[in-house]
C-alpha cells in the first residue's frame, strides 16, 4: 500500500539524530511492548508479513507522530482483534470476557527465540532468473502489503545473486499464500533510481522476488 | 543497563501512567487475565533483549574475521552458517548476509519500509534507525547521511546502500583500522561498534589508543 511506512526517497524528514550510550528501551513500557508482541506471536495466530502489514495500516498521520513502540502496541491491538484473541469490547473495558491459555512460559523463552522461524521453504520451485540478467520491477500499487517500494517500480536493475526460495509477503501478508518463489538481490544504479543528482559510482540493492519482476 | 532506564522505571511508579504507558498496562493486564500472556515470560524476554543479546555479538564476528583468513572465507560465502559457529542463531537473524567494505567499496544498510535487523548480532535497532530521517534519506541521499554522521566517503569510493526488504538480515564487516597489527581477538572485538556493522561509520582506534 502506498502509505507513510514507505519511507524511501522522501524529503523533508530531518536530520539523522544518533543517541550516545541509547538504551535498549527507553522506558519500562517500551520493553513491555516488545516482549508483549514476542510472547503473542508464539499463539501463531498471524505471521511475520501480517504484524508488518498491521503497523502500515496505522493512518498516516498517526504513524509519523507515533513513536516506535507506539506502532508497535497499536499494531497489536489490531492483529489481537482481528485475529480473534482479545475482543474490542475486552480491549475497551480491559476485561477478559473468556479464558483461552497456552501462554509462552518463562522457562520455554531460550528456546522459543532460538527457532529459526524461517522464511525460506524447501519447494522445488524453478528461478526465473540468474545473476547477471537484466531486470524490470512491476510498476503495481497494489492497497495491500508489498515489499516492493515506491521508489523501485518501474526501475531496471540486475540479478545480483539468488537467496533461494522463499515466502512472498505480498500474499502472506493479505490471504497467507506462502506463494513460494525466488527471492534476489537486484542491484539498481542509483541514478536509474534517483537520476543525475545521484554519484554514478552508487548503488542500492533490493531484495525482490519473482512476481515483483519481468526480464528486460 | 543505564542509570537513565533505571530513573525511567522508578519515575513510572512514582507518577500516574499515561497515554501508551497505560495503553501498555492496560493490555498487559488484560492477556495475563485471559491467560494468554504470562508475565514472568515477559520479563525473561525482556532480560534476554537488554543484557545477553547485542552489539557485542557482531563484534566477535568482525574480530574473528580480522584475525582468521578461514574463518572470513566461510562468512562471506555462507555468513548464517558461520554465525552460527558462535552460536548466534534465532529470531531475525534466520538468513544472514555478510557485506565486506573494502578501500574501494562501503556498503550501508538501511531497512525503507519497518525496521529489518539482524538482532542475534547487533540486538535490537536503535531509534535513529528506524526513524523517519534514516529510512528516507539512506537510499535517496547516503553520502549526504554518512557526511552528516561524520563518516564523509571520497567521491572515488563506491557507496552500496542495502534495503532490508526481504528475510535476509545484513551485516556490514567494517575494515579493519590500521594500526593494530597484532591485537588479540578480544582487543579488536572492543573496538568495532555498532554503526560500524550497519555502515555508518568506520572502526576507528581509541583515542591515545595504547594497548
Amino acid at each position: 500500500m502506498n502509505s507513510v511506512h514507505d519511507m524511501g526517497g522522501m524529503h523533508g524528514m530531518g536530520r539523522v539524530e544518533i543517541e550516545k550510550n541509547e538504551p535498549v528501551f527507553h522506558s519500562g513500557w517500551e520493553a513491555r511492548v516488545h516482549a508483549l508482541n514476542l510472547a503473542c506471536g508464539y499463539h501463531r495466530k498471524w505471521n511475520i508479513d501480517v504484524g508488518r502489514h498491521s503497523r502500515e495500516r496505522i493512518p498516516p498521520a498517526e504513524y509519523l507522530a507515533a513513536t516506535y513502540y507506539e506502532k508497535w502496541l497499536r499494531g497489536l491491538e489490531m492483529l489481537l482483534i482481528e485475529n480473534g484473541l482479545v475482543t474490542a469490547k475486552e480491549l475497551q473495558t480491559g476485561r477478559a470476557e473468556s479464558k483461552a491459555g497456552g501462554a509462552l512460559r518463562a522457562s520455554e523463552v531460550t528456546s522459543f527465540l532460538r527457532v529459526r522461524r524461517l522464511a525460506r521453504m524447501d519447494d522445488d520451485v524453478p528461478a526465473k532468473f540468474r545473476s547477471g540478467d537484466r531486470v524490470l520491477t512491476h510498476n503495481d500499487h497494489p492497497v495491500g502489503h508489498t515489499r516492493l517500494p515506491r521508489y523501485a517500480r518501474g526501475k531496471r536493475g540486475v540479478i545480483d545473486r539468488d537467496h533461494g526460495v522463499f515466502i512472498f509477503p505480498d500474499t502472506h501478508a493479505m490471504t497467507r499464500d506462502k506463494k513460494p518463489q525466488h527471492c534476489y538481490s537486484v542491484r539498481f544504479a542509483a541514478r536509474e533510481l534517483w537520476g543525475h543528482q545521484a554519484s554514478a559510482r552508487d548503488s542500492v540493492y533490493l531484495d525482490l522476488w519473482d512476481d515483483h519482476l519481468d526480464p528486460a | 543497563m543505564s542509570d537513565h532506564h533505571d530513573d525511567e522505571h522508578a519515575h513510572e511508579h512514582d507518577r500516574p501512567l499515561s497515554g501508551p504507558a497505560l495503553r501498555a498496562k492496560a493490555l498487559e493486564s488484560l492477556l495475563v487475565e485471559k491467560g494468554l500472556v504470562d508475565p514472568k515470560a515477559l520479563d525473561e524476554l525482556i532480560d534476554t533483549y537488554e543484557t545477553k543479546v547485542g552489539p557485542r555479538n557482531g563484534a566477535r564476528i568482525v574480530a574473528r574475521a580480522w584475525v582468521d583468513p578461514a574463518y572470513k572465507k566461510r562468512l562471506l560465502e555462507d555468513a548464517t552458517a558461520a554465525i552460527a559457529e558462535f552460536g548466534f542463531i534465532g529470531r531475525q537473524g534466520e538468513d544472514m548476509v555478510v557485506l565486506e567494505n573494502t578501500p574501494e567499496v562501503r556498503n550501508v544498510v538501511v531497512c525503507t519500509l519497518c525496521s529489518c535487523y539482524p538482532w542475534p548480532v547487533l540486538g535490537l535497532p536503535p531509534v535513529w534507525y528506524k526513524s523517519a530521517p534514516y529510512r528516507s534519506r539512506a537510499v535517496i541521499d547516503p553520502r549526504g547521511v554518512l557526511k552528516e554522521l561524520g563518516s564523509e566517503v571520497p567521491e572515488n569510493v563506491e557507496v552500496r546502500v542495502w534495503d532490508s526488504t526481504a528475510e535476509l538480515r545484513y551485516l556490514v564487516l567494517p575494515e579493519r583500522p590500521e594500526g593494530t597489527e597484532g591485537w588479540s581477538e578480544d582487543e579488536l572485538a572492543a573496538i568495532v561498534t555498532r554503526d560500524a556493522m550497519i555502515g555508518v561509520a568506520r572502526v576507528k582506534l581509541p583515542r591515545r589508543s595504547k594497548r
